[in-house]
């Protein structure tokens, strides 16, 4: 149950802050989302979101600093196993799912579905 | 015109004079929904973990049933009503970030499959992808001179 | 010396000259608003049939020009010009809503001030004897301005309370020579005023200093006070932007707190519609002017009305550049007696 309540505290926080953002600086949605995804690669090399995740949980994997985490954390991960290159393979390799999910549903269900007008 | 005023007494009368967002109210949504799609996330992981496959694939599989909602919804016209209400708190998790790739896909389909949908699908999700990938290498590339050294 | 032209920047028309005929076709939303009953067509859905919203919007044109000239009496061939144009880029809903009409055509970009425009021009076209019949139209579709300046529709962002929405609709109106009125008597074309607005979410504030500038003008060059006015109404600034305008113009002196509003005020209902500061679009004044400023004219009860379109003549590129909104509003006099 802990596990929970601290997803959703860390997870609602980091959404917070994203929202303080957009309200307070004019950032648009975009430009919050490359500055969350490098904020999370930034803090994973520091290895200060490791931390935050072994607290969090899904709380702090599923918002987009996770995503810059656990980019980061591979292309650690595989340098230490293969050397510089690693750098280079690490990151997709650790976050392949994500990326090749969104890209794969991201075609079927445009495929599918048609927008619709808002009111 | 006689300039009435300087442009920056313009700009910060607008600034002074225009409606506010209501702040707290968007921040107190962001922070709800957001937690509760980071639950969602944390109890399929918990679940997944129970059957014995190992930390990562539980959170690989996560991850992928994540973003299906993220699109899925997104193709059934809902995401775009919880993003008018939440704000930050359905843009900031990776369901969003699904979003942001399934909703130009879906809007340009009229100017093709190719040119329409391949083009266009990561028109806002291609810069969080070129600066965390870009990021990701500088950490390891980092990450190998500090190890090199030690 | 022009003979017609007083002031800095208006003309004053010679000859009668009247509307003789409008009409509006707007989307869903708009005929939920507040002037519902002043549209000639409430569009079902936004797609109206059709595949795409650029198409929807064009077809939305190409019904109310047919509109225009069925009510007017005249056939295709006492036309002798169109003057149109919308936001999509190149005009694309304006040609394609007017390739079949074989009408001489000028296609006109004025962003939201187009409908002003169109009959500033119009007016000057007929007054100068080169024409007897012109129909001036224009139009918007909220979904295809959407995705030409903003973001795709089902992409889940706030909207900021100054944003503003645009409008679902196209309106137009028939000018002619032969006519009992409204009579159009002044034109006041606008300058490019810009103080340096560059938030796209603030359209109205970055317009207002531009409504300000044509209505103080007009006032100017034509010796005419606000009390000469039973409505002066701007074209899409928006609640805020209306404010903001109207203070504008009083720190020069003139008094129009009591018949000043705007379109983009009046065509939806703020609270209940969730549409923050408002209508905007070449659909928002267009509509506004076919349907609730001609039937109210024509009831008498207003006889005087100075209606201003606003522009703001921004891109996606100038807004990426970083580049201030440069506004624009074009000032037409209408009223019910000639002279």
């Amino acid at each position: 149950m802990l596990g929970y309540i601290n997803a959703f505290i860390i997870g609602g926080f980091i959404c917070a802050i994203g929202q303080l953002l957009i309200d307070k600086t004019k950032l648009t949605p975009a430009r919050i989302l490359v500055l969350f995804v490098t904020i999370g690669t930034v803090l994973a090399a520091l290895g200060i979101y490791q931390k935050i995740v072994d607290v969090g949980g899904a709380g702090a994997t599923i918002p987009l600093t996770g995503f810059g985490y656990s980019l980061a954390k591979g292309a650690m991960k595989d340098v230490d196993q293969y050397g510089l290159l690693g750098a280079f393979t690490g990151g997709i390799r650790a976050s392949a799912v994500g990326i090749t999910a969104a890209v794969f549903f991201g075609y079927l269900i445009s495929v599918a579905f048609t927008p619709k007008a808002k009111r | 015109m006689q300039k009435l005023y300087t442009n920056k007494e313009y700009l910060d009368h607008v600034e002074k004079e225009a409606p506010k967002s209501k702040v707290a109210r968007n921040i107190v949504r962001a922070f709800f929904v957001g937690g509760f799609i980071c639950i969602i996330g944390q109890f399929l992981n918990n679940i997944l973990a129970q059957q014995g496959i190992g930390k990562d694939a539980a959170s690989n599989i996560t991850v992928l049933i994540m973003v299906f909602l993220g699109a899925f919804f997104t193709g059934i016209n809902i995401y775009d009503d919880i993003g008018r209400f939440a704000g930050a708190g359905s843009i900031v998790p990776i369901t969003g970030f699904a979003n942001s790739i399934v909703s130009p896909a879906m809007e340009f389909k009229s100017e093709g499959y190719v040119t329409g949908v391949g083009a266009r699908m990561f028109f806002i999700a291609g810069p969080v992808l070129v600066y965390g990938i870009s990021a990701s290498v500088v950490a390891g590339i980092l990450h190998y001179l500090i190890t090199l050294s030690r | 010396m022009p003979t017609k032209h007083i002031g800095k920047q208006t003309v004053k028309i010679q000859n009668p000259l009247s509307i003789i005929s409008t009409a509006s076709i707007v989307g869903p939303k708009e005929g939920e608003g507040p002037l519902s009953l002043y549209y000639d067509v409430v569009i079902e859905d936004e797609m109206w049939g059709e595949k795409s919203w650029e198409k929807a919007e064009s077809k939305l044109m190409r019904e109310t020009v047919s509109k225009i000239i069925n009510k007017s009496g005249k056939t295709i061939e006492d036309i002798n010009y169109i003057l149109a144009g919308d936001l999509l880029n190149q005009c694309i809903a304006t040609n394609f809503a007017v390739r079949e009409s074989g009408i001489s055509l000028y296609g006109l970009y004025g962003a939201c001030s187009t409908m002003s425009e169109s009959i500033g021009l119009g007016a000057m076209i007929i007054d100068g004897g080169f024409a007897d019949n012109a129909v001036c139209v224009t139009s918007s579709h909220f979904c295809s301005a959407e995705k030409q300046f903003r973001y795709p529709l089902e992409l889940g962002s706030q909207r900021p309370p100054t944003a503003q929405w645009t409008v679902t609709g196209s309106g137009g109106v028939m000018l002619s020579n032969q006519g009992i009125g409204p009579y159009i008597t002044y034109v006041t074309t606008g300058k490019i005023v810009d103080f340096g607005i560059k938030d796209s979410n603030n359209m109205g504030a970055a317009m207002a200093p531009a409504a300000a500038d044509t209505i103080v003008t007009h006032f100017k060059d034509t010796g005419l006070s606000p009390e000469d006015y039973d409505l002066i109404i701007t074209g899409d600034l928006g609640s805020f932007g209306r404010d903001l305008c109207e203070e504008i113009v009083n720190k020069q002196g003139y008094d129009i707190k009591d018949k000043y509003t705007d379109c983009g005020v009046l065509v939806y209902n703020k609270e209940k519609q969730d549409t923050h500061s408002g209508g905007s679009g070449c659909g928002c004044s267009a509509v506004t002017l076919a349907g609730f400023i001609y039937q109210e004219m024509k009831k008498g009860k207003f006889n005087n009305v100075l209606f201003v379109g606003t522009g703001a003549l921004l891109s996606s590129t100038s807004a990426q550049q970083g580049e201030s909104i440069p506004g624009i509003a074009h000032g037409l006099t209408l009223q019910n007696k000639f002279g």
